[in-house]
């Protein structure tokens, strides 16, 4: 029972994980709470559900579709909506991210219809393995490996690569970052396309882990994939994947061992983010972006 | 002479806005007798919204703290009065998910006691939460707010002995008029701007603009943004049993984020710390919301007709809303008031 509880919890965590990332990385870039990555991350499940239930695409080939459609979204949203408010005051900022999420949310909700509707599951991902009394679905064991591979990938981005260099400087100090030579608005667009990128794997997986998609899918659970990133600590990818992780094991647990908390258990996520900004706003693994205040 | 000068605007910006007043009043009294019932109803929301946008605009243009809470109070006010007006007996019948706690069947007050105790509670609540709200600053304030409201609209749903659960309460009865919600919208813009033009307006207007320089002035921000906060509440509150006893059934559903934002679309429309902008904003988007209807159903582009689409209106809304940061930041009003649009070109540029 406690590790049936563990494997889901840290299944469910690695998707919030894979959410928070963008979260991070753009907050750290720019200072911005883009409030439209969860619903980049709904339109990452659409896509896929199209490329598999339209189109009848492979699984691999729909997931290919979802990722470079959500990434060029993303970047589309920064060219379009945010690079003309550089300069302006972050609340500005902060509006138009909220009006791009509204945006996202109505014109699915308009074109697609707001009613659930269930994806088809590739049957390899259905199978059910056992192991010793435990019953695993293959995807709660995918999710989490396939997490930690792509976290290894945006590390080895961020640390061995130029871009990478560029993304961390431009976290410091964005004047200086110009000063050097780097065209900033082309690495804050690679950025938003890595974090895009990221969500729709997080909505592949899922609409693959609850089979449906609905155009206001992304609205909870962004706002909860947020709430990661600022307990993990904002800026910091390693914090997003650990808050990421502590909030899906919080949901998973308190779920299983006190059933009659259940209905709050959308509540958990927003108590951390609470509860972490009053005693540590920096978050457990945070920088301190003390100077950046508006 | 420089003195004369002055008290002269001060008259004259007094007259504005007492022609102003009664130019309402007296627009109340001949929408009430001779528009429809549509019309009223239209009315109505337009006066329940600018109370609304009006306290709101207080803490988030005024004060510059980008508080995204407002559906929370709102629900609370609504909740109040509707558990208020409800008489005993309809609520025995509405309770189907559990029973309810005795004390909840009991409750019973006029409709005054239910709109002040609403407005009560609100307050309350925005003091308690102000302690953890106002320890972070800027979009972290905005995160924390969101969260604060979305958890209100959780015990809403999660407490079925006293709410009755997501099916809401029914049967409120309809007290909510033109007079009501007309009179009350007067007397918060007039709160309001009272607020605004005091001590503690000037504070609010320094928080916003630089928190640290208040501080250093020895401006006590914390105590700006607390009574920003709970005034604001206060009538957010007031203005949620308005609107309880105008639709006469309310659910957790109706005070999710999507009311939040509307909200805030109207203030950035009429311009972001401007009273007279949060107006003029309700009845853009009011009005706006209610001619854009066209937009939802069936429309005939020629001879060939596109099916019904129901939310296009939202999608229009947040584009405008996108529109006006990306080209027209300052809103319609900027941060001028209507005294500002009477006064010579020379004042105003200066």
């Amino acid at each position: 029972m406690f590790m049936q509880q563990m494997i889901n919890g840290f299944s469910l965590g690695s998707m919030y994980a894979l959410i928070a990332i963008g979260y991070t990385m753009v907050y750290g870039v720019l200072r911005l709470i883009n409030f439209a990555h969860g619903d980049i991350m709904m339109v990452g499940g659409f896509l896929g559900f199209f490329g598999v239930a339209v189109l009848e695409l492979p699984f691999l080939a729909a997931v290919l579709l979802a990722i470079i459609g959500s990434a060029l979204l993303g970047m589309a949203s920064d060219r379009i909506a945010y690079r003309p408010l550089r300069s302006a005051p972050k609340i500005s900022l902060l509006i138009t991210a909220i009006g791009v999420s509204f945006f996202l949310e109505n014109a699915f909700n308009v074109f697609f219809g707001g009613v659930p509707r269930a994806f088809p599951v590739p049957s390899v991902l259905e199978d059910i393995l056992e192991f010793g009394g435990l019953t695993i679905p293959v995807s709660a064991l995918i999710v989490p490996i396939l997490t930690a591979m792509l976290l290894a990938i945006i590390l080895w981005v961020l640390f061995k690569t130029k871009y990478g260099m560029a993304i961390r400087a431009l976290a410091f100090d964005v004047d200086t970052v110009n000063l050097m030579g780097i065209d900033a608005n082309r690495i804050i667009t690679i950025v938003f396309g890595m974090g895009s990128a990221l969500a729709a794997v997080g909505g592949i997986f899922w609409v693959v882990n609850y089979p449906s998609v609905d155009p206001m899918m992304g609205v909870l659970v962004g706002l909860k994939a947020f709430a990661a990133a600022v307990v993990g600590g904002i800026g910091s990818v390693g914090g997003a994947v650990l808050g990421g992780l502590i909030i899906g094991f919080t949901e998973v647990v308190v779920i299983a061992f006190f059933p009659e908390l259940g209905g709050y258990k959308d509540a958990f996520a927003f108590i951390f983010l609470i509860l972490i900004l009053l005693f540590k706003p920096t978050g457990i693994l945070g920088i301190d972006f003390e100077k950046s205040r508006f | 002479m420089k003195r004369v000068g002055f008290k002269m605007t001060v008259k004259k910006d007094q007259w504005i806005n007492l022609s102003f007043v009664f130019g309402v009043i007296g627009f109340i009294g001949i929408a009430n007798s001779f528009f429809d019932e549509y019309t009223i109803r239209i009315l109505n929301n337009i006066a329940i919204f600018t109370i609304l946008a009006v306290s709101y605009n207080l803490i988030n243009g005024v004060t510059g703290q980008f508080s995204l809470e407002p559906n929370g109070f709102v629900a609370i006010g609504a909740y109040v009065t509707a558990l208020l007006l409800v008489s005993p007996e309809a609520k025995q019948y509405q309770y189907a998910i559990v029973d309810p706690y005795p004390f909840v069947l009991s409750l019973h007050a006029n409709f005054v006691v239910a709109l002040v105790l609403s407005g009560f509670f609100a307050t309350c609540l925005a003091l308690v939460l102000s302690f953890p709200v106002f320890r972070v600053r800027g979009d972290y304030l905005a995160i924390v707010t969101l969260g604060f409201g979305f958890i209100i609209k959780i015990f809403a749903i999660n407490y079925p002995e006293v709410t009755n659960g997501s099916l809401g309460l029914n049967d409120i009865p309809e007290f909510s008029n033109l007079y009501w919600t007309g009179g009350i919208a007067i007397i918060a813009v007039i709160t309001v701007l009272n607020i605004v033009n005091s001590k503690f307006g000037r504070a609010m207007k320094a928080v916003r603009d630089d928190e640290d320089a208040a501080i250093a002035m020895g401006v006590n921000t914390f105590k700006a943004k607390t009574f920003a906060f709970c005034t604001s509440a206060f009538f957010e509150g007031v203005g949620g049993g308005l609107l309880a006893a105008l639709l006469t059934s309310i659910s957790p559903d109706l005070f999710d984020f999507f009311f939040t934002f509307q909200l805030l679309i109207i203030i950035v429309l009429g311009g972001l710390g401007s009273t007279t902008g949060a107006i003029v904003g309700t009845i853009l988007v009011m009005g706006g919301s209610e001619w854009m209807r066209f937009l939802d159903e069936p429309m005939k582009f020629f001879g060939y007709t596109t099916p019904a689409m129901p939310g296009l209106r939202m999608v229009v809304f947040s584009l405008i809303l996108i529109f006006i940061m990306l080209f027209a930041r300052e809103g319609i009003m900027g941060k001028k008031e209507l005294k500002d649009l009477f006064k010579g070109r020379k004042r105003s540029a200066k």
